[in-house]
């Protein structure tokens, strides 16, 4: 018989402290069956950042360390220039990446650290209750946004993904959803794509995830996966923003 | 072994190396640049060995972080401002009982300040200077041959309790050539850390973390933090002692203070003033012990800083009203030479009737 189902091993058996509909149990276990698959449990080291998914390193079982808010691709930067044969992704919110991690994150890429990110974009800091992260749309209310995001006042949603893209040392980035069964299959390939340009030491890969935060965003979680197709995916539309293996096929 | 010209910044760096420094990252800062450069002409291109030349101090120090998480010696440099930056990272290292180096080249502060040396960061450096409660080990070298030993010993410290050490020493330390005689070769083989991360391969994962839901948790982190530093305070406080047998007025100052103290107090005592130098040399621990010795026999101190008066908190604290103290500082980068401090001297020594 056909297996269909399996528990990864690098997920540890512990209950997930996520809100129900959340997208993190969804991303982190598509990252615990890539790194199964590729067998990579044994050099892997994981770096959570602060926020909702602080706790990451209660699930992943694989080597783990936390990082200071935003610092996740400075960390891995040390790791990996320390330890250059293991096989380091940050794990990172949108306020952790693109708010007070911005620096970090767009020279890491820039050097072109052969380092993975996986970057969950929820357009809101979930831990903290539901503010205005750099990523929140337009007209979006938050707790601090209660009128709506007005871009004269707060500026506009940042589109991570497009920036990065533009830098000469970043290998391999794609924006990918996990609000439905088809979404969190791409989700998976993507990872899996992420990981083996860091493998092949090609440079520093990501993933931004679109993931619900129904809890923030005052909806069920059916609503937010409908809300992600409807209006998040306007701003930031999914697909491949850059791959450097597709250019080598191509030439 | 022979002894090189060398300035007090590049022999931090060569002394790194021999001390089996692996990673270095580093931002630029006046005036500790001969450090960040002697690296990237050295280190970056050695066997094993990284540098970078980070975007910031922030991701400098988080650098150094994940360097050590994975278990090598690493170490960063600055200068005051970019110190200040750098807390972040330093207040996680010593929450996560990490190892490193962090050498500051003190400048004349607050704000920008000024590039000129100063000792205006003692506070900052001997209490912890970031969030929370903890120490780092601080130490105040006064010159470039102790520049040199002392950047071996820390990294040597660091590895022993695992806790991040400051090397805090000054723009005039940093720039200033002195013969230097380094007393280790460079290891041929660079050691990894027990308990680093490197992959969960044939042992279970491991967690660094400083984060808990549990306030009883982090108290006992805290206290076993602090047990820790009992020991260290125990075991590893050094000072100087300069004719301080005889001595009527005792000046305490540490690093490029004590070396300018130590020639005024030659110059008076052969004018026949019975004056001496109590130099702390850690100054987090802080020789307090010492101190509280001296005052039984010595009862007049005054303190020496390029500063408003920062050790001299540690020193009243330590001294407990059992002497009288009294201060003179010069802050904003102004070096005095001995002779004015000579006269600040000569004047308490009169003044209190010692002769």
């Amino acid at each position: 018989m056909k297996a269909v189902y399996k528990y990864p091993k690098s997920l540890k058996r512990a209950p997930f402290h996520y809100c129900p509909g959340c997208g993190h149990s969804v991303a982190h276990r598509l990252t615990c069956e890539v790194i199964d698959e590729m067998g990579l449990q044994e050099r892997v080291i994981g770096i959570p950042p602060p926020g909702c998914s602080v706790f990451a390193y209660n699930y992943f079982d694989v080597d783990m360390a936390e990082s200071a808010h935003g610092r996740g691709a400075a960390v891995a930067t040390g790791i990996k220039r320390a330890y250059p044969e293991s096989v380091v992704f940050t794990y990172q919110g949108d306020g952790d990446l693109a708010g007070i991690g911005t620096a970090e994150t767009i020279h890491a890429a820039n050097r072109g650290e052969n380092i993975t990110t996986i970057f969950i974009n929820n357009a809101v800091y979930g831990m903290t209750g539901g503010q205005m992260a750099p990523t929140t749309l337009r007209g979006m209310k938050t707790t601090t946004t209660p009128y709506g995001r007005d871009h004269i006042l707060e500026g506009h949603p940042i589109r991570m993904s497009e920036i990065l893209a533009l830098l000469d040392g970043v290998a391999y980035i794609e924006r990918v959803a996990v609000n439905s069964p088809a979404n969190i299959r791409k989700a998976k390939k993507a990872i899996a794509k992420a990981f083996q340009v860091q493998l092949d030491g090609s440079g520093f890969s990501m993933v931004e995830i679109l993931s619900p935060c129904p809890t923030n965003w005052k909806m069920t979680p059916i609503k937010s996966w409908q809300w992600i197709d409807e209006e998040m995916t306007k701003v930031f539309p999914l697909g491949v923003y850059k791959d450097v293996t597709e250019k080598k096929v191509a030439d | 072994m022979t002894k090189v010209l060398m300035d007090g910044n590049s022999a931090i760096a060569e002394a790194a190396i021999r001390a089996g420094c692996q990673c270095y990252f580093g931002y630029p800062i006046t005036p500790q640049n001969e450090l960040t450069e002697y690296m990237a002409l050295n280190l970056s291109r050695r066997k094993g060995c990284a540098f970078v030349q980070a975007e910031s101090e922030v991701a400098a120090i988080n650098m150094v972080y994940g360097a050590s998480v994975a278990g090598a010696r690493a170490m960063t440099s600055s200068s005051s401002p970019g110190i200040s930056l750098k807390q972040e990272g330093i207040s996680y290292l010593a929450a996560c009982e990490l190892p490193a180096v962090i050498v500051n080249m003190q400048r004349g502060g607050p704000g920008l300040g000024s590039i000129s040396a100063a000792q205006s960061d003692y506070f900052q450096a001997t209490r912890g200077g970031g969030h929370g409660d903890y120490r780092t080990i601080v130490l105040g070298p006064s010159s470039v041959q102790e520049l040199a030993d002392m950047t071996m010993r820390a990294f040597d410290l660091a590895d022993k309790y695992k806790i991040p050490v400051i090397i805090l020493g000054d723009g005039v330390l940093g720039q200033m050539k002195e013969p230097v005689e380094f007393k280790r070769e460079a290891p041929t083989v660079l050691a990894v850390r027990e308990g680093s991360l490197r992959g969960a391969k044939g042992r279970p994962s491991r967690i660094i973390k400083t984060f808990t839901s549990n306030p009883s948790e982090l108290e006992e982190i805290n206290w076993s933090l602090f047990r820790r530093y009992t020991l260290i305070k125990k075991e590893e406080t050094t000072f100087e002692t300069f004719l301080t047998e005889d001595a009527r007025l005792v000046v305490v100052a540490f690093g490029i203070a004590a070396r300018i103290a130590k020639g005024a107090i030659k110059n008076l005592r052969a004018e026949g003033l019975k004056v001496g130098l109590m130099r702390p040399i850690t100054l987090w621990p802080f020789p307090d012990e010492p101190l509280k010795e001296m005052a039984k026999t010595i009862k007049q101190y005054l303190v020496f800083e390029m500063n408003m008066g920062q050790m001299l908190e540690d020193v009243q604290l330590a001294l407990a009203g059992q002497g009288e103290v009294a201060f003179y500082g010069r802050p904003g980068g102004v070096i005095p030479n001995p002779s004015e401090v000579a006269r600040v001297i000569a004047r308490l020594y009169y003044q209190k009737g010692l002769k």
